[in-house]
């Protein structure tokens, strides 16, 4: 017969109490990120989804990300080397990078908020992981990065720079900005999930990192107050990878230290909050 | 499917908080924190009592359905066995593969196409690579969309989302099947079609749990009968003995009502 279900589901086993001890919780939180995983296919299909819709109908699609962010480096590049009484072909190479970079850092930050409560239907109506959302949130910024770098690419053609193999050198950085974005993911989308004034508070919060973070200006352009700088932990996340892709000999011992303190920080609270909170998400989007 | 599929629920309460206004507000608990008012403010907490004191213990062949009024906790029950609302007091225990038909929507998105929505619910369902064409095939020809499964669903007919909804919450087979009773809206043609698929999914199904207002569909596919009254279990037993309590104590419900 034609209407014959063939498609078998996958099995489950779920053992569920309300006074489960904290092991268990761990587990079940454990549980959440081996079964997420699992499905990366799903949040890399959702995650380029996202993208693929926010720019439906239009011819360049989402390369509009990349002309956007272009028109940007070239009207502040401009701007700022007058301004500062840069040489253009030292600033606009360290803005191109440094706006790329934070644009990936500054939406990673804010689409974590809305990490589940964007998926509040599908979070209703079957058990999903929910790493599988923040990978999708990853993932989506991810995708709108690698069409940004493109930004990058041409500047530093334009100015004929080569960084040289020190930009390998980033690989690391990168690789913990990737953990880092998905301990936030889990701990921003949770938290906003339950709070709904967190997300405006973020986002102003971002705004002023934004200027306090040498995005725009230089590091060197401080004086005395570049000693300080790593006490900011955007300013460490960013000059991890920066610092190798500018070819100026790489991030220093002291930012490592600071961004890696840091990110154990994030990773301690998100994972204490979501091992808590995990049951809890879809009572509160 | 080496074992045989399970459900287990003791003592199970779900408790809905209801965050609205000051309790959404991080300022708000930090202030009530400060003044020393946060232990009094979670004692008052407007809370839903959505489930309480569930009971009940599935095996293999076992056709459960659920009855009571809007509200009663029907779809949150079957939220709760599916996993998805874990319980606030009380164990939950689930052995099996489990399918829940709660949103006929699940995950469809209207901008893509019939083809692409099929293989966006393979993703959903952690289906391997090898399943896929095989899903696409099977929900195809049941949806009976023709060429329009390479358009758009946002230019579907109403009826024609419905018939791609239903083929493909019915395109995967549980051991455990979990129904709220939405599946019933569709076209009398379709609906013919709709019932041979879904009896088929039932019959193969080791354990049903059905939430319906229909009496009829009740007594046709269940065997046994749980029935609902504001998150409570007010009685538990052979399908025929507790419809006729339940079509003796309420005028019977409309057929088409608004989901709990």
């Amino acid at each position: 017969m034609s209407t014959a279900v063939t498609t078998a589901a996958a099995t489950t086993d779920l053992d569920l109490r309300a006074d489960m001890s904290v092991a268990a919780r761990h587990r079940l939180a454990v549980d959440d990120l081996i079964r997420g995983a699992r499905l990366w296919r799903l949040a890399w299909g959702l995650g380029w989804l996202d993208i693929r819709l926010r720019y439906r109908g239009s011819m360049l699609g989402p390369f509009w990300l990349t002309i956007s962010t272009g028109v940007m480096v070239a009207a502040l590049g401009f701007l700022y080397s007058t301004l500062f009484k840069m040489n253009l072909r030292d600033y606009l190479p360290f803005l191109a990078l440094s706006q790329v970079l934070w644009g990936f850092l500054a939406a990673v930050v804010s689409d974590a908020c809305t990490t589940f409560t964007d998926a509040e239907s599908v979070i209703r109506s079957v058990r999903m992981p929910f790493f599988v959302f923040s990978a999708r949130t990853l993932i989506r910024n991810i995708i709108a990065l690698a069409h940004n770098i493109v930004v990058i690419v041409v500047v530093f053609a334009i100015f004929s720079l080569w960084p040289g193999w020190d930009i390998l050198m980033a690989l690391p950085g990168l690789l913990l900005w990737v953990i880092d974005a998905l301990a936030l993911t889990l701990l921003l989308g949770a938290f906003c999930a339950r709070f709904r004034d967190i997300q405006p508070i973020v986002n102003s919060v971002m705004q002023i990192m934004f200027f306090v973070t040498p995005v725009i200006w230089k590091p060197s352009q401080v004086g005395a107050v570049v000693e300080k700088l790593p006490f900011n932990p955007f300013y460490d996340l960013l000059e991890i990878v920066r610092g190798p892709l500018l070819g100026d000999g790489g991030a220093t011992g002291m930012t490592w230290v600071g961004a890696i303190l840091y990110s154990l920080a994030l990773c301690s609270i998100s994972w204490a909050f979501f091992v808590r909170a995990r049951g809890r998400v879809t009572f509160w989007i | 499917m080496a074992l045989n599929a399970r459900v287990e629920v003791e003592n199970v309460s779900v408790w809905f908080p209801l965050y609205h206004g000051s309790s959404r507000s991080l300022k708000k608990m930090v202030v009530a924190a400060a003044s020393g008012r946060l232990a009094h403010d979670q004692q008052q907490r407007v809370v839903v009592r959505a489930l309480r004191d569930i009971n009940l213990h599935l095996e293999r062949g076992d056709r459960l359905g659920l009855v009571g009024s809007n509200g009663a906790g029907k779809t949150t029950l079957l939220r709760v066995l599916a996993g998805i609302y874990e319980p606030a007091i009380g164990r939950l225990r689930v052995q099996g593969s489990l399918n829940a038909l709660l949103d006929p929507s699940l995950g469809m998105n209207m901008e893509l196409t019939g083809r692409e929505n099929i293989l966006l619910r393979g993703l959903y369902n952690g289906l391997p690579k090898s399943a896929l064409p095989r899903l696409e095939e099977d929900v195809a020809e049941f949806a009976g969309l023709a060429d329009f499964i390479d358009l758009p669903v946002r230019i579907y007919s109403a009826g024609m989302v419905v018939r791609l909804g239903f083929a493909l919450a019915t395109a995967i087979k549980p051991q455990i099947l979990l129904m709220d009773e939405w599946f019933l809206a569709g076209d009398a043609a379709f609906l013919e079609k709709a019932r041979h698929r879904l009896e088929a999914m039932v019959r193969g199904a080791e354990i049903l749990v059905l939430s319906s207002h229909q009496s009829d569909i009740i007594r046709d596919w269940c065997t046994r009968v749980l029935w609902l009254d504001q998150g409570q279990v007010v009685a538990d037993g052979p399908a025929a003995d507790v419809l006729a309590r339940y079509l003796g104590s309420a005028p019977e419900q409309p057929a088409v009502a608004a989901l709990a």
